[in-house]
C-alpha cells in the first residue's frame, strides 16, 4: 500500500480519540430539563396511594400476579436516577465526550415509567391493564408500520413518498366499498392493495416520468385522495350505507396455545390477517433490501443512480416498480381502518397517520426494522392517551391527544442523533 | 480485443461536441486521449461507453460493427470504464459495490457476496491492490477508491479500460502507483484508453498519443515527442508553458495565522493547528492533494467556517469571529474553488457578478436604488480590461466558458485594492490560454505588494506561481518549503511526511542516482 494510505492509518486513531469534537450542549440540557421535571411533578407531585399494572385477566388460562407499586416510591427513584443520568451527561461533554446512547435508552425508559406511574396513580382508578396498553399499541401502529414500509421502498430508491397519507386512505375507501359489495373482506383487502397501487402510479408516472417535484406531487395526491373520497362518501356511500359502506370485519386469527402466553401472547398471536402480513412484510422488505439482488439495486439507485446506470441497472424502471410495490403495501395499511378498526369509512378517517408514517420512516433511519419500532412508539403514545382518557387522568384530554404528535416532533428532531437520508431522494433521475 | 471508432459525431443541440473522431485502439496498447477540458474527449468516451448515442459514426470491437445501447452492452462486448468522478455508491462496501449491477446470487435472487469477496481477493492478489473487500468505499482513501473501480471493470472481464483523467485527484506517489499498475494491466494483453492533459504523465505511459482539440482529433503523436510540441498540438498555437516572472521582493508580514483549528461538524479537525506567515509581495502555494483541508482553510479566512479556534490577524487586525462581509471590507480579495457554484450567481448578468462584491457602495447604489449606468460603465471596462469573451455584459454569467467564468470573478476581486488575495484553485477547468493571463494577473497583484495565497492541487501551477510553498496533509502543516522544490519533496509531503525528513529523502534518493 501505498505511504499515503499507511501515513493515513497511522495518525487516524491519533484524530479520533480525546479530540475534543464540536461540543453539542443538546443532550445534557434537554436531559437536566426533563430530570427536573421528573422531580417536581413525578417526585414531589407524586401521588400518595399504590398504582397496579394488571397482567392478565382473572379468566385467562395463565394469570399473572399484577404488579403493584407505590408511587411515591417509583417517582423519587425514577426522577433521582435521571438527575444523575443528565448530571453524568454535563460531565461527558464538560470534558468533550459524546453522551452515551446508553445513557439516553436508560433515561427514556426511567421517564416513562415515572410518568406511567405517576399519571395511572393519578388517575380516579389507578389501576391499568399493561397488557391491554401493549396489545392496543401494535393494534394501532399496524397502518403506521405499513405506510412506513411504503415509504422506505420509495425512498430507499430515490423517491420521497408523500402521498402515504393518500394510500392510505384511498386504500381504506376502496376495501370498505369492495368488502360491502362483495361481502368478502378478503376482496376488500385485496382492492385496497389495488387503490394503493392506483395511487403509486399517478406518483410514478408524474414524479419518474414527468420529473415533476415528487414533494409537491405526493401532497397534491393527499388532497386529491381526500376530496374524491369525501366526495363519493357524501355523494354514494352516506346515500345507502347498507349496500355500500358496510363491510365485513376480518376476522382475528388466533393462534392456539401460543395466544395463551400472557402480555406478548395477545400481541402477537390474537390477530387479523393484516396484523399477521404487517410482522411477514416488516421481515421480506428487511432480507430483500438487504441481501436481495432487488434490493442492492434498490439500494443503489437511491444513493447513487448515475453509478447504478453506469452498471446497467435501469433506474427509472426501478424506482418505478418500488413506488408500484409501495403503494400495494400502503394500501393494505389502509384497509386495516375499515376492515380490522371500525367497520366502515368515514371521511379522511386516516386523520394524518400517513404523516406520522411518514416520520417514524424518519425517526427509524429508513430502515425497515428502525420503522417498526418507531411506528410502535407512536402507536404506544397514541393508545396511551386512548387509556388514559378513559381512566380519568386529571390531564385534561386535548393534552394526552397531543401526545403522540409530540413525541413525533421530539423523535424527528434528531433527539436520537442525526439520521441519513438516501443520497439520491427527491432527486429525479434524467439520463445524460 | 481491437476497437474502433470510425467518423464518430456527437452534436448536443448546435454544439457539435465530437467531430468525425476516428480512433483504434489496438490490443495490449495505452492510447492517450491528450486535449484540454472541453476538447470532447469524456464526450467521446462516454458514447463509446453507451451512456450517448453517436449521432453518427460506428465502432467496431474486433472488426465487426456494434451498437451501445446502454453502459450493459459495452460492458458485454468487454469495456471497462473509470470515470472522472468515481462511480460507486459511497455507503456500500467494496464488495456491494463491486455486485451491482453483476450480482451472484442464490436462490430466490438473494445476493451471494461471498463469491463476489473471493473474485475482489483474486484481482486484488493478481495486481497487488491490497482491497479489502468488506471495508466500506466512502471511508477508503481516494487512491483505494480507484482501485475498486478497476476492479469492477476486471470482474466484467474487461479487455478495453478507459480511465477518465484517472490521475486528477491522486498524489505524485499514488499516481505512479498507478501508472504502474497500467504496466502491468498492459502485460496481461489488456489495453489501455488514458484521458489525460497531463503532458508529463502522457509521455510516460503511453504507446500511442491521439491529440484532441475543439471536437476534433488534430494529430497523432508519438510519446516521444518534445513537451512544447504536444502543448501546441493540444492547444492550437505555439503556447509558453513557462512564466516569467521576477523573484519576489517580500516586505512586511501582515498576514499572519496562528494556531488555526477549523472542526467539521462531527468534531474531526480538518485544520489542525496550522501557523503561518505571508508578507507583502510574495506568493504563498498551499499544496495538497484535494481534501486535506485546503478548503476549510481558505474558508476560515473569510469567516465562511464555523467551529474555528485559534487567531488570524491582518495587518494587526483580528479576523476570526467576524463577519464575512467586515473581512471583505478589510480589504481580502477571495477567488473561491468552484467558481460556478461559489463564485458567480449564474443566471445573474456578467455586469452584476464583476460588482457582487460592491452592490451596495458608490458609485453601485444610492441609498435603496442601484445605478444601472455606473454598473454597465464599470462591466465594460472590465470585460475589455481582461478579455472576457461574453456576447454583451448583460450575458448571464452561467453562459460563459470556464475560463471567461474565471476572468469575471477575478475582475471583481482585483477591482478594489487588496490588503491579501486568496485564489483557490484558480485554473481549475480553465483553458491553456487563460491560464496564462490569470497567472500573470495574479502574479502582477503579487508585484504590486499584496500578499497572496494560492491553494492549488495542480503541482504544475504550485510550481510556476509559488515563492513559497506550505504543504498541508490531513489539515495539518508538513512544512513550508521554497518555491523552487523538487517535485519529488512536494509529493513526499503531500503524503504526510514532514518538510525536513521529505528533503533529506530526496536528498539521499539523488545522491544514489548520482
Amino acid at each position: 500500500m501505498s505511504t499515503a494510505t499507511t501515513a493515513r492509518d497511522q495518525s487516524s486513531p491519533v484524530r479520533g480519540t480525546g479530540d475534543a469534537g464540536v461540543r453539542s450542549w443538546k443532550n445534557p440540557i434537554i436531559l437536566s430539563v426533563v430530570a427536573l421535571f421528573a422531580l417536581l411533578v413525578f417526585a414531589l407531585g407524586a401521588p400518595g396511594n399504590d398504582v397496579t399494572f394488571r397482567l392478565s385477566e382473572d379468566n385467562d388460562p395463565i394469570v399473572l400476579p399484577s404488579i403493584v407499586v407505590s408511587g411515591p416510591v417509583i417517582g423519587w427513584i425514577a426522577a433521582l436516577a435521571m438527575l444523575a443520568l443528565a448530571v453524568l451527561a454535563i460531565l461527558r461533554t464538560r470534558s468533550g465526550q459524546k453522551t452515551p446512547t446508553w445513557v439516553l435508552a436508560v433515561f427514556a425508559v426511567l421517564f416513562l415509567v415515572a410518568f406511567l406511574t405517576w399519571v395511572v396513580g393519578s388517575a380516579r382508578t389507578p389501576n391499568v391493564a399493561l397488557y391491554g396498553l401493549l396489545a392496543g399499541s401494535v393494534t394501532l401502529a399496524v397502518p403506521l408500520i405499513f405506510g412506513s414500509l411504503s415509504g422506505v421502498l420509495c425512498e430507499r430508491s430515490g423517491v420521497v413518498n408523500i402521498a402515504i397519507e393518500g394510500q392510505l386512505l384511498f386504500g381504506a375507501f376502496a376495501a370498505a366499498v369492495a368488502a360491502s359489495l362483495s361481502g368478502s373482506a378478503f376482496v376488500g383487502l385485496l382492492a385496497a392493495a389495488v387503490a394503493g397501487v392506483l395511487v403509486s402510479l399517478v406518483l410514478a408516472v408524474f414524479s419518474i416520468r414527468y420529473v415533476v417535484n415528487q414533494v409537491i406531487v405526493g401532497v397534491v395526491l393527499n388532497v386529491l385522495v381526500s376530496g374524491l373520497t369525501g366526495f363519493l362518501f357524501s355523494a354514494v356511500l352516506s346515500e345507502d350505507s347498507e349496500r355500500w359502506n358496510s363491510p365485513p370485519r376480518l376476522p382475528v386469527i388466533e393462534i392456539p396455545l401460543l395466544a395463551d402466553i400472557p402480555v406478548i401472547g395477545p400481541i402477537l398471536f390474537q390477530q387479523t390477517i393484516v396484523g399477521y402480513l404487517m410482522y411477514v412484510a416488516v421481515a421480506v422488505v428487511y432480507v430483500a433490501l438487504y441481501h436481495s439482488r432487488w434490493g442492492l439495486r434498490t439500494r443503489a439507485v437511491g444513493e447513487h443512480p448515475k453509478a447504478a446506470d453506469t452498471l446497467g441497472v435501469n433506474v427509472n424502471r426501478m424506482r418505478f416498480v418500488n413506488v408500484l410495490l409501495a403503494g400495494v403495501v400502503a394500501g393494505i395499511g389502509g384497509s386495516f381502518f375499515t376492515l380490522v378498526a371500525v367497520s366502515g369509512f368515514g371521511r379522511d378517517m386516516t386523520a394524518g397517520q400517513g404523516y406520522i408514517a411518514l416520520a417514524a420512516l424518519i425517526f427509524g433511519r429508513w430502515n425497515p426494522i428502525g420503522a417498526f419500532f418507531a411506528a410502535l412508539l407512536f402507536g404506544f403514545a397514541t393508545n396511551l392517551s386512548n387509556v388514559l382518557s378513559l381512566l380519568g387522568t386529571p390531564v385534561p384530554d386535548q393534552f394526552l391527544r397531543m401526545l403522540p404528535y409530540v413525541v413525533t416532533v421530539f423523535a424527528v428532531a434528531g433527539l436520537v442523533g442525526r439520521s441519513r437520508a438516501p443520497g439520491a431522494s427527491g432527486i429525479p433521475y434524467i439520463k445524460g | 480485443m481491437k476497437l474502433e471508432l470510425i467518423g464518430i459525431t456527437k452534436r448536443f443541440g448546435s454544439l457539435v461536441a465530437n467531430d468525425s473522431i476516428d480512433l483504434v485502439v489496438e490490443p495490449g496498447q495505452v492510447h492517450s486521449l491528450l486535449g484540454e477540458n472541453g476538447a470532447g474527449k469524456s464526450t467521446l468516451m462516454n458514447v463509446l461507453y453507451g451512456l450517448y448515442d453517436p449521432t453518427e459514426g460506428e465502432i467496431r470491437v474486433d472488426d465487426r460493427p456494434v451498437t451501445f445501447k446502454g453502459p450493459g452492452d459495452a460492458m458485454a462486448a468487454g469495456i471497462g470504464m473509470v470515470h472522472q468522478h468515481f462511480m460507486l455508491v459511497p455507503v456500500f462496501t467494496v464488495a456491494e459495490n463491486v455486485a451491482l449491477g453483476n450480482e451472484a446470487t442464490k436462490a430466490g435472487g438473494m445476493l451471494n457476496l461471498q463469491e463476489t469477496r473471493t473474485r475482489i481477493r483474486q484481482i486484488s492478489d493478481q495486481y497487488g491492490f491490497d482491497v479489502d473487500p468488506d471495508a466500506v468505499v466512502e471511508d477508503l482513501p481516494v487512491g483505494v477508491q480507484q482501485r475498486v473501480e478497476i476492479i469492477k471493470a476486471l470482474v466484467r472481464d474487461a479487455e478495453v479500460l478507459i480511465l477518465d483523467e484517472p490521475t486528477a485527484v491522486l498524489t505524485p506517489k499514488e499516481t505512479d502507483e498507478l501508472l504502474g499498475i497500467m504496466a502491468q494491466l498492459k502485460a496481461d494483453g489488456k489495453s489501455i484508453v488514458f484521458i489525460s492533459h497531463k503532458l508529463r504523465e502522457v509521455k510516460a505511459v503511453s504507446d500511442v498519443i491521439t491529440v484532441v482539440r475543439r471536437g476534433k482529433v488534430v494529430g497523432t503523436a508519438d510519446p516521444s515527442a518534445p513537451t512544447t510540441e504536444l502543448a501546441s498540438l493540444m492547444v492550437g498555437r505555439s503556447v509558453s508553458l513557462t512564466l516569467d516572472k521576477k523573484p519576489a521582493t517580500p516586505g512586511e508580514v501582515t498576514f499572519r495565522v496562528r494556531d488555526l483549528t477549523v472542526q467539521a461538524a462531527n468534531g474531526q479537525r480538518v485544520v489542525d493547528g496550522l501557523s503561518f506567515d505571508v508578507a507583502e509581495g510574495e506568493i504563498l502555494a498551499v499544496a495538497g492533494v484535494q481534501g486535506n483541508g485546503q478548503t476549510e482553510l481558505t474558508e476560515a479566512i473569510m469567516g465562511l467556517q464555523d467551529h474555528v479556534t485559534g487567531s488570524i490577524t491582518l495587518g494587526g487586525t483580528e479576523l476570526v469571529g467576524r463577519s464575512v462581509k467586515d473581512i471583505i471590507r478589510a480589504g481580502v480579495g477571495f477567488v473561491p474553488e468552484d467558481r460556478s457554484v461559489e463564485g458567480l450567481v449564474g443566471t445573474f448578468s456578467v455586469a452584476e457578478n464583476l460588482i457582487l462584491n460592491r452592490y451596495d457602495d458608490a458609485p453601485f447604489a444610492k441609498g435603496l436604488s442601484m445605478s444601472p449606468a455606473a454598473i454597465e460603465k464599470n462591466a465594460d471596462e472590465k470585460i475589455a480590461e481582461y478579455d472576457v469573451r461574453t456576447q454583451s455584459a448583460s450575458a448571464a454569467a452561467g453562459t460563459l466558458s470556464g475560463g471567461n467564468q474565471q476572468k469575471v470573478v477575478m475582475a471583481r476581486e482585483f477591482s478594489r485594492p487588496l490588503k491579501l488575495f486568496i485564489a483557490s484553485q484558480p485554473t481549475r477547468g480553465v483553458d491553456v490560454g487563460s491560464i496564462e493571463f490569470l497567472h500573470r494577473r495574479i502574479v502582477a497583484e503579487r508585484d504590486g505588494g499584496t500578499p497572496v495565497i494560492i491553494v492549488s492541487t495542480e503541482l504544475d501551477e504550485v510550481l510556476e506561481l509559488a515563492d513559497r510553498i506550505a504543504v498541508l496533509y490531513r489539515g495539518r502543516l508538513m512544512g513550508i518549503v521554497p518555491g523552487a522544490v523538487s517535485r519529488d519533496v512536494l509529493g513526499l509531503m503531500m503524503a504526510g511526511m514532514p518538510a525536513d525528513e521529505a528533503l533529506a529523502q530526496a536528498h539521499d534518493v539523488q545522491g544514489g542516482n548520482l
